[in-house]
């Protein structure tokens, strides 16, 4: 069956590895749904997060070859409810329209989005959440003239403590 | 990526980038390399010319050659192949044989030159993005733009090459460092934290694995080049030899294991012999040693083994459960969990079970082998050349070969004495593979008979490295078994194809005159009643000799497992 999965893979900080990862992905012919890397809480370990739709098996095994990567010190997958995870997204609507429609407050209240930015001609909106909220937001504005819009990679922290956290 | 590093010079030498690569190489105990020259890499040939003694540069005609002749030196060997080339063309020319070396799982270090890391990104003349073009098929690849880093850099190759599931590496080196002056120091690789070469032997699984092995009426070992490469043949023999248990090799696991041993039942897989494959379905417990379940040995997974538990003795944790479902997996290198399950197995016999193998081979011999080997009439056939040249050659010969239906028959009817002497492509496939593999198999073991026996295509794809041979002088025996086809496609066309030989015939040279503008003596025979002596005069010729065998036009390779068939859908004819 096909589920949502998290890949988490902690690395060295080393040029091209991402590009090393991701060819383990285009290898099986499959998409990836977010990507994100950034720092993690050790010096000098950098962290992907890594979302696909897949079944189990086929993660098992992506996962097993990544962490065979020289410079990949430990890869990792959870489903969604094995982690506490957010996507943020940021809208760019037009402030005459916005102001028109009395959005701002319905954005604030309803949605619990927040204001960025507000220029004369356009504000900038935030939201993070889940990617259904991202979305319910994105359709909600759509009538409104949304001039741009961008959400970002998942982060997500696993919710049991991680055995090489411990180590390093 | 944190490294430990040991120092194997006491003092620091003011020394240029690429005069730092010629004595890291010199640091990790290297002789021979193979390569081809070029704008890139020219400070590195400059530092070359003064450690001719020292280190020994193999020319090639063709970079493609140049990998090939390393992963032959590597394979007979045992030690790290050596690869040099410049950018662009040069480095793109490796990649064939990287990819043939990271899917057979031998030991290279790749070194290109780069253009200038000013130029990095620029599309300069001769720029290829060698690093990210060789990624998805290096088990480890970097570049270096400053001199410094040249000696952690290879440091951290050759130990990633040959540790663990070994597999080649490309480290691509900007000219600029070539040339840059730095103090020069060479620490070997001892570890990177990232990276665990073999897994920890796991006792619980030992056990559990000796117990179904010990309770096992129809157990069956499927060994592959694990056991070569993880030197475990003694280890494995005795195991073989106490459990009693038939045993079944893979393309690269040929050799291992004497091919006369009485547990020796043959070759699995698409041409492999007819019990191991249709036993392979009525076995209790199968036994995978050091191999990878590929699918040219396994058929249709849907129907492979399905009765039996398996055992899955592997390095490379990423091999247990990618093809089929293992019950107990075994990780660690072998002659570690090999000595291990050899303590904890029973000494037993399975004769009856072991007779079933030999009935079947009753019937292989009846319908398949006899005719290949002792035909009464008609043209030669590649098997009773193949069989003629082991017997001449007692079996202690190296045999490299290349890809298609002369590499099945010398396969099958080769007998081998001593391991590391299978020599073949055999992941990739790679046409091309077999004469500078050959090349580089004798010059890494010159006291040992090398035969090249190659098909005429495969021949024709790297036919240039004859130069290569007639420059070093090494005395390989080269056997083309010529059909004037591409005669794998050709047998796939005959029988599932309809008879559509597409693309597939060849209008040969002369290869005897080709051989003699090399200065390599040839011969051609297509009479049996010549075969034998013609075969002896190779042998005797003190240097490299060229013997074309031509070959019955049409024969084809059986047994087969057609593509998509089950192991015991196996067919004779």
């Amino acid at each position: 069956m096909v589920k949502s999965f998290t890949i988490s893979i902690f690395t060295e900080n080393s040029i091209g590895l991402l590009h090393r990862i991701t060819s383990i992905f285009t290898k099986r012919h499959l998409s990836i749904q977010s990507l994100n890397t950034s720092e993690s809480e050790t010096e000098n370990v950098f962290r992907f997060t890594i979302v696909v739709n897949a079944e189990e098996e086929l993660v098992q095994k992506i996962v097993k070859q990544i962490e065979k990567q020289i410079e990949v010190l430990q890869a990792v997958y959870h489903l969604d409810g094995e982690t506490v995870f957010q996507e943020i997204a940021l809208y760019k609507v037009s402030t005459e329209k916005a102001s028109e429609n009395n959005l701002v407050e319905r954005l604030i209240r309803d949605n619990h989005a927040r204001i960025l930015s507000m220029e004369q001609e356009f504000m900038i909106i935030e939201k993070t959440g889940h990617k259904e909220e991202t979305q319910e937001l994105l359709e909600f504005l759509k009538p409104y003239g949304l001039i741009e819009f961008v959400r970002s990679g998942r982060v997500s922290v696993i919710r049991p403590k991680n055995e090489l956290q411990k180590e390093l | 990526m944190e490294a430990i590093l040991k120092p194997t010079t006491d003092t620091k030498l003011h020394i240029s980038g690429a005069q730092a690569l010629i004595r890291s190489l010199l640091a990790e105990d290297i002789k021979m390399i193979f390569g081809y020259p070029g704008g890139a890499i020219m400070p590195v040939y400059d530092a070359l010319y003064d450690f001719q003694e020292e280190l020994e540069h193999v020319l090639t005609r063709h970079e493609q050659g140049a990998i090939h002749a390393a992963q032959g030196y590597a394979r007979a060997t045992g030690e790290v192949g050596v690869v040099l080339a410049t950018s662009g063309p040069g480095a793109t020319n490796l990649i064939t044989g990287i990819a043939d070396a990271m899917i057979d799982s031998t030991p290279l270090v790749c070194i290109t030159g780069q253009v200038g890391s000013s130029l990095l990104g620029s599309d300069a003349f001769q720029e290829t993005d060698i690093v990210s073009i060789s990624m998805p098929v290096t088990k480890w690849n970097c570049q270096v733009t400053k001199a410094e880093d040249i000696p952690t850099a290879l440091a951290r190759a050759f130990y990633i090459a040959k540790s663990g599931r070994p597999g080649p590496v490309l480290v691509d080196i900007t000219k600029d460092a070539q040339f840059q002056p730095f103090d020069f120091e060479y620490r070997k690789c001892l570890e990177i934290r990232s990276y665990k070469p073999a897994p920890a032997l796991d006792p619980v699984q030992v056990k559990k694995a000796a117990e179904f092995i010990n309770e096992a009426q129809k157990p069956m070992i499927l060994f592959g080049q694990g056991v070569i490469l993880g030197k475990a043949e003694e280890e494995f023999k005795l195991f073989v030899e106490k459990t009693g248990i038939p045993s079944a090799w893979t393309l690269l696991g040929l050799s291992a294991l004497p091919t006369d041993h009485p547990l020796n039942v043959g070759m699995l897989g698409m041409h492999g012999n007819y019990g191991p494959n249709k036993l392979t379905n009525e076995c209790d417990v199968l036994i995978a040693i050091g191999m990878r379940f590929d699918d040219r040995v396994t058929g249709n997974l849907e129907h492979y083994a399905k009765q039996a538990k398996v055992i899955h003795l592997d390095i490379d944790p990423a091999e247990v459960n990618k093809n089929v479902k293992v019950d107990i997996p075994v990780l660690g290198n072998c002659k570690e969990t090999l000595s291990e399950l050899l303590r904890q197995v029973r000494l037993n016999s399975h004769r009856a079970w072991l007779e079933e193998f030999r009935a079947y081979d009753k019937i292989e011999y009846d319908k398949v082998i006899a005719n290949e080997l002792k035909p009464e009439n008609g043209a030669l056939k590649m098997g009773e050349v193949v069989s003629k040249i082991n017997g001449l050659t007692k079996g202690e010969a190296i045999l490299v070969t290349d890809v298609g239906q002369h590499q099945m028959m010398a396969c099958r009817y080769t007998k081998f004495n001593q391991s590391r002497s299978n020599i073949t492509s055999g992941g990739l496939g790679t046409m091309g593979f077999c004469l500078p593999a050959a090349l580089g198999a004798k010059l890494g073991a010159p006291d040992r008979e090398v035969i090249a026996v190659v098909g005429d295509g495969g021949f024709q794809m790297t036919i240039q490295e004859l130069g290569t041979i007639f420059q070093t002088e090494a005395a390989v025996k080269i056997v083309i078994l010529n059909n004037n086809f591409l005669g794998m496609v050709r047998q796939w066309q005959q029988l599932f194809f309809d008879k559509r030989y597409s693309s597939t015939e060849l209008v040969n040279p002369d290869f005897i005159k080709i051989a003699e503008g090399y200065g390599i003596k040839g011969k051609s025979v297509s009479d049996r009643d010549d075969l034998s002596k013609s075969i002896e005069e190779m042998i005797a010729y003190d240097g490299s000799f060229l013997l074309e065998v031509k070959v019955g036009r049409e024969d084809n390779v059986f047994p087969m497992v057609p593509s998509g068939a089950s192991v015991s859908d196996i067919r004779l004819s």
